[in-house]
């Protein structure tokens, strides 16, 4: 595809199903880019506080905050996206008033659509070209409005003639479609579900619009338990005969143990299914990044900064 | 009342059943449990409405597939399954731009007015492309359905929306949408031909950011659309006070993992705050109770400590050989201690949950996915577990 390297470019979508540890992936890839000597800004879109709390700070604002070294947070908020942009480019008379303006606003994201989706797209790419940041990391939305938002130059582009907006989309389109500047990051686990969302999402996202899908990150990956070997072994030290002498010289408890090492078998087992699924489902050379389920005891920093490591053995 | 279900006392006391909480944690998966449920042991007419496209669930329910139709699950399905029906069990998908059209098509005064808005730019873009649209269209239809009167219950699930809450706001946002003053500054120009004075400042920027034939676009959706304002909004209303009447309850539910509990903790406060019935809160792939054991984490250390010893009367006993052995009673031990924590973590994270007094119920993390009606009902019975 000849598009750079993922840890060189400066814009980062990062996305998936809920519940796939997206913002814990996004939060690692911020923290390890970071690490790496670039000064980074990541960006939560939700603004439900998820990504601080990967951090371990108190929830960002829209104004970027220093978090760490090389490390800034910011939260998207269209209101205040829309005032920094009436600042930066209108220069009328009305920003001394911008409270109605902006409820004018709201209402008419509301009604017409990819305003919304314009201002938080507008504002990353304008970090992205003032470059403010080595490379800005979004948080962004789930599967299910990543493509509307990553698509709202377009949309704007085909239902907007003309006027400022219209003006202002070319040079968003053009970072966004820009492999060596952006790229999209989307994070799955070996499950059913988040696979066949992934699946349908890459095709989506090839069809509805420009940005470059840089690699697939499969998350929780379970570790290899046993051999094929070994899980014959498992199943006869699981024997009735078997778990006798286990209790016996425990005394007593081995079939809790026996039925995790079980559980973790199967979970490991039809986890590799879905892999297998994804690997096939999958357009011919789009990496795949693995990360192995953490067993950790909070998805705080600590977490965050085991995927930093992970995902920097992958990509540098 | 000790001793009875919560789950039950709602399947056979509620007309509505609402889904809600973060992605990912199998709203859907749990709603059609419920459907399920209800119509094996409970009886009377029961639907499952979804949001969520997964073939699985027409695959479980013994469907072809799932679509904005009402289809009855075949009764052989639920014989198989070895349990009979005692009612019936119909299942339904949200098709967001179908309802959206039906809508249209039901509040056009004339089939000018109707084909005008089907085939606006803008209307298209709102329904098909734009996730809000979808918040509202799925309390709407569930109204729709309600008011057919052909229900004894209706499960739903909920979208997963950018804002927790959205779904429940739609109704109230679109009633305010459609009676803004905005909306008739926006739309006055284009009758009168004049700009006021109040709407001026705001047609100004408009125009100045959007450009003036976008505004025209706009106006003109919006003028063909007032002619069903009203209905809109009482329809909107009616929808905002069926959430509120005491014959619909809302479940939350929720994985025991950080992020989702987070989300979860903020549902149940936002129903409370809206005075919104919480009827339970569901956690689903719990991790099995023994790993909190404490004899159970002892004898993990006993058998890490103590493998190499084993081992040697394993291996003689069952004849198999010492290494193979020493290495798999290494790797119990390991796969015990590292499940343990996350079952201490998630164990120790439920315990804090805030619920505003709903029951806390929870499903044990199953070992594969859910395929079949039998794996629907096995969830059902985790569920029926009376409040301890």
């Amino acid at each position: 595809m000849g598009a750079a390297p993922l840890v060189e470019r400066n814009l980062i979508f990062v996305t998936g199903k809920g519940g796939v540890g997206k913002t814990t992936v996004a939060a690692g890839l911020a923290q390890m880019l970071a690490d790496q000597g670039r000064t980074v800004l990541g960006c939560e879109i939700d603004a439900k506080g998820d990504l601080s709390a990967a951090f371990e700070v108190p929830p960002s604002e829209f104004v970027p905050q220093r978090v760490a070294d090389g490390l800034s947070l910011m939260a998207m908020d269209t209101e205040a996206s829309l005032r920094e942009y009436l600042k930066l480019h209108l220069r009328i008379p009305i920003v001394g008033r911008i409270g109605p303006v902006a409820k004018a606003f709201d209402f008419l994201a509301t009604a017409a659509p990819g305003v919304k989706e314009i201002l938080t797209i507008g504002k990353v790419c304008w970090e992205v070209r003032e470059r403010h940041y080595d490379t800005v990391v979004v948080d962004a939305p789930a599967t299910g409005h990543i493509v509307s938002q990553l698509s709202a130059p377009q949309v704007i582009n085909d239902l907007v003639k003309v006027g400022l907006i219209r003006s202002q989309t070319d040079w968003m389109s053009q970072i966004l479609g820009d492999p060596d500047q952006t790229g999209l990051v989307i994070v799955t686990t070996p499950e059913e579900m988040p696979v066949s969302e992934t699946l349908e999402l890459v095709a989506a996202v090839e069809e509805k619009t420009d940005v470059d899908i840089a690699t697939i990150v499969v998350n929780r990956l379970l570790p290899e338990r046993f051999s094929p070997r070994d899980e014959a072994v498992f199943d006869k030290i699981g024997s009735k005969k078997g778990r006798a002498i286990l209790d016996d010289e425990l005394g007593g408890g081995a079939l809790p143990l026996l039925e995790a090492a079980r559980l973790a078998t199967v979970l490991r087992r039809s986890r590799t299914q879905h892999l297998d699924t994804l690997r096939s489902g999958l357009p011919a050379g789009l990496p795949l990044i693995l990360v192995p389920e953490l067993f950790s005891r909070t998805d705080g920093l600590r977490a965050t900064r085991q995927v930093a490591v992970h995902l920097g053995e992958e990509l540098l | 009342m000790p001793g009875t279900s919560p789950i039950e006392n709602l399947l056979a006391s509620r007309e509505i059943l609402v889904t809600c909480g973060p992605g990912g944690v199998g709203k859907t998966t749990t709603a059609a449990a419920l459907g399920a449920l209800a119509a094996s042991r409970l009886g009377g007419r029961v639907l499952v409405l979804t949001v969520d496209p997964a073939r699985r669930l027409a695959d479980a329910l013994g469907l072809k597939g799932i679509g904005n139709e009402v289809t009855e699950v075949p009764a052989a399905v639920f014989a198989e399954a070895g349990a009979p029906l005692v009612g019936s069990l119909s299942a339904a998908m949200l098709d967001t731009k179908k309802s959206w059209d039906d809508l249209i098509a039901r509040h056009a005064p004339d089939e000018e007015t109707r084909d005008r808005i089907l085939a606006n730019p803008l209307y298209q873009s709102l329904t098909g492309r734009f996730i809000q649209s979808h918040d509202y269209i799925a309390m709407e239809r569930l109204y729709e359905l309600h008011a057919t009167g052909e229900w004894d219950l209706i499960v739903v699930d909920t979208p997963p929306t950018r804002n927790a809450l959205d779904f429940l706001d739609a109704p109230n946002r679109m009633a305010d949408f459609f009676s803004s003053r905005l909306l008739r500054w926006l739309i006055a120009p284009a009758r009168s031909g004049l700009v006021n004075f109040a709407s001026k400042p705001f047609t100004q920027i408009a125009d100045r950011i959007l450009g003036t034939e976008f505004l025209g676009d706009i106006s003109e959706f919006f003028i063909s659309m007032q002619s069903m304002y009203g209905g809109f909004i009482e329809r909107a209303n009616a929808v905002a006070r069926l959430m509120a009447d005491d014959r619909t309850s809302f479940l939350v539910v929720s994985s025991s993992e950080a992020v989702p509990l987070r989300e979860a903790e903020f549902f149940a406060e936002q129903l409370a705050q809206r005075d919104l019935d919480l009827g339970a809160v569901i956690l689903n792939k719990v991790l099995p109770e023994s790993l909190t054991d404490p004899a159970a984490a002892r004898s993990a250390a006993a058998l890490e400590e103590g493998a190499g010893r084993l081992a040697g009367r394993l291996a003689t006993d069952l004849k198999l050989d010492e290494q193979a052995v020493e290495r798999v009673l290494a790797t119990v031990a390991e796969s015990y201690t590292d499940f343990a924590v996350v079952a201490h973590r998630e164990a120790s994270a439920r315990e804090r949950l805030p619920t505003q007094g709903a029951p806390l119920l929870t499903v044990q993390r199953m070992e594969g996915d859910v395929a079949d009606l039998t794996g629907l009902l096995e969830i059902g019975r985790a569920l029926l577990a009376p409040s301890p």
